[in-house]
């Protein structure tokens, strides 16, 4: 049973001198109670990737193509007001930044209220069951942090009620966007203990955004890899992992620092950046840092299966 | 919040203290007698010298200055010279038309130009949007006594739809509401103007925040999210402009009041600088500035109440 099934999505962007192109045929599925990890360089369509999930694109974004099945229904085709009603128990986000997410004027108990809009529980027992979202990420004295504001609670802390907040919704779908990216190195394990934890108990599928690759190896089924608007590879996490078939996803795990054998001097990075999107190229969106770059990287590259599920859009791929 | 707010008193007792200094340095080194100019030129050596003596004009500068501050702190503002009435009972009794003057103008500012900022912000870039900025610039670029004399023209004079001058007769509160209309919006117009270009501003701040992206991800209706989580972050810094406006709110209510014939401490002002009342101005004008310090302490714990992070620094 897939929960939430992307299928050749894509999404462009009307600016003052052209169309950008910031999503091209991206597929991706994510099943009943599983996580999908999501990684790739900034500014590859990862965010862009989550906004056209929840609806909430810029007003000059729109879908072009493609479809977002959520439980069957197809996201692109809601009406905006079907799309709000998806969002919070349907689709619940945490999002990168945990400084900012909260609304700084507003104490915590007033906006986790707030986000029970829809239920028909009286004031009280919507505070009661915030707090006990509270306990279960292990806010100290939670009916006591409900009267309190964002700028009182540690970064560690704020995201911690940020994840109570999205899991309250028991949403099918959690979307975790960077959530540990402003966390300091301690805090992100925890953290991402905790959201395992809860995941389980609450029995929701996560679509995990982040460019931490240890990250995504710890708590990942599946993972994803983006580059430049595209999936560039698909598969399990053992697959990608140990054995990645696109060389994009190939040099992204050499350049892990927690993955190099020995220790050096200089961290390895990629040569080069990432093609401009309004100029992006005809075949291979890699190729231009690609160091096995041969003539057939010109053609447009489709996606090419090696084993069940695990995919990667290189013509090199098939031949390992 | 309490430790916010007597942080805030303390510094308003400063602020005012300092305003006397200022006041009384002001009335010390303008050149002249204040005894012949109130006695004028008829009066003898020994009539001026009773009175130097009566006003305290032969002590020391710095006893000079200490009865003032004590005085001034215990509510006594000295006499004025036509009348020998005490002048703070003077200045006490046309303020009540000033407060009203000028809580009429904040209400037109704050009833117009909060919801025109908004509506201009959610409709950014449209028609709507165009119409409130150019409104608004015209607004502000009209001085208020323009806009005095032509409300009196076209409301009360041509339409007779509102009373023109004076503040309604004593003890009937709908009568005075209908006098304080046009002197108010006199008043008050200018900032529905700047109100509506700081919301408008602040708000289109806002809603690119963070926090904004995480309420529509939690499906919050849009309106919810504009009047609650907007406004409330939106609003802090235009009551703290609105504070610091205040003072010409106060130098415009002196216009209206004129223009409309209307008692307050701004026509009390004017009446007693052309009879050279010195005391009456003085006191007015102390009073006033006390109006000013206390108008700002007010906004000061609005914003405080408004936002939390406040709170935590002074």
């Amino acid at each position: 049973m897939t929960v939430l099934a992307i299928k050749g999505l894509n999404v462009s962007f009307s600016t003052g001198d052209g169309d950008l192109r910031a999503l091209r045929d991206v597929s991706l599925e994510v099943p009943a109670r599983g996580i999908v990890g999501v990684v790739g360089e900034s500014g590859c369509g990862k965010s862009t990737l989550i906004n056209a999930v929840l609806g909430l694109l810029a007003d000059n974004g729109r879908v072009d193509g493609g479809s977002i099945l959520f439980e069957g229904r197809d996201l692109t085709r809601l009406a905006p007001a079907e799309m709000r009603a998806l969002r919070g128990p349907g689709i619940a986000t945490v999002f990168q930044d945990p400084m900012g997410a909260l609304n700084p004027v507003l104490s915590i108990g007033r906006q986790m209220r707030d986000i029970q809009y829809r239920s028909p529980l009286g004031r009280s027992e919507k505070d009661a069951r915030s707090a006990e979202f509270l306990r279960r990420v292990r806010i100290p004295d939670a009916e006591a942090a409900l009267a309190r504001h964002p700028h009182e609670f540690s970064g560690g802390m704020k995201q911690r009620v940020a994840i109570a907040m999205a899991l309250m919704m028991e949403p099918s779908l959690l979307i975790a966007d960077e959530p540990t990216t402003a966390l300091d190195a301690t805090l992100e394990v925890a953290t991402i203990d905790l959201l395992k934890e809860l995941q389980e108990q609450i029995g929701c599928s996560v679509l995990f955004i982040s460019h931490h690759l240890g990250v995504v190896a710890e708590l990942c089924d599946d993972v994803v890899v983006m580059y430049a608007g595209e999936v560039v590879e698909r598969g399990s996490a053992r697959q990608v992992f140990n054995t990645p078939r696109h060389p994009y996803s190939a040099l992204l795990l050499e350049c892990d620092p927690a993955r190099r054998p020995e220790r050096a001097r200089r961290l390895p990075t990629i040569p080069g950046s990432v093609p401009d999107p309004r100029r992006r190229p005809e075949g291979c969106v890699f190729a231009g840092r690609c160091p096995r770059r041969v003539d057939a990287c010109r053609a447009p590259q489709g996606e090419r299966a090696m084993e069940p599920g695990h995919m990667a859009r290189c013509h090199l791929a098939e031949a390992g | 919040m309490l430790i916010y707010a007597v942080k805030r008193l303390g510094l308003a007792v400063v602020i005012v203290s300092l305003a006397m200094l200022l006041l009384f340095s002001m009335i010390y080194l303008i050149p002249g007698d204040p005894a012949a100019v109130a006695l004028g030129p008829r009066a003898t050596e020994a009539m001026r010298e009773a009175l130097r003596v009566k006003m305290g004009l032969d002590q020391p500068v710095w006893v000079q200055f200490w009865n003032f501050f004590r005085g001034a702190w215990t509510g006594d503002l000295g006499r004025e010279v036509l009348s020998d009435r005490p002048v703070a009972r003077v200045v006490m009794e046309q303020l009540p038309h000033t407060l009203a003057l000028i809580a009429g103008g904040i209400t037109w500012s704050v009833a117009l130009g909060i919801p025109l900022g908004c509506w201009a912000a959610v409709n950014r870039g449209g028609w709507s949007d165009r119409i409130v900025g150019v409104l608004s610039v015209a607004v502000i670029a009209v001085p208020s006594f323009v806009v005095a004399i032509y409300a009196l023209l076209v409301f009360a004079v041509t339409l007779r739809w509102l009373p023109a001058i004076g503040a309604g007769p004593p003890g009937d509160p709908g009568a005075q509401l209908l006098h304080l209309i046009l002197p108010s919006l006199a008043v008050g117009l200018g900032w529905v103007g700047y109100i509506a270009r700081m919301v408008r501003a602040s708000m289109l701040e806002v809603l690119e925040e963070q926090h904004i992206r995480t309420a529509r991800a939690f499906g919050l209706p849009e309106r919810r999210i504009i009047f609650r989580y907007a406004l409330a972050i939106a609003v802090p810094p235009t009551v703290t402009l609105l504070g610091v406006g205040i003072g010409q709110m106060l130098s415009s209510a002196v216009f209206a009041e004129i223009v409309f014939a209307r008692p307050g401490v701004g026509k009390l002002v004017y009446d007693s600088i052309l009879t050279r009342n010195y005391p009456l101005v003085t006191g007015a004008v102390m009073v006033t500035t006390v109006l000013f310090v206390l108008i700002n302490l007010a906004a000061d714990l609005v914003v405080g109440a408004l936002d939390p992070r406040v709170r935590g620094r002074l």
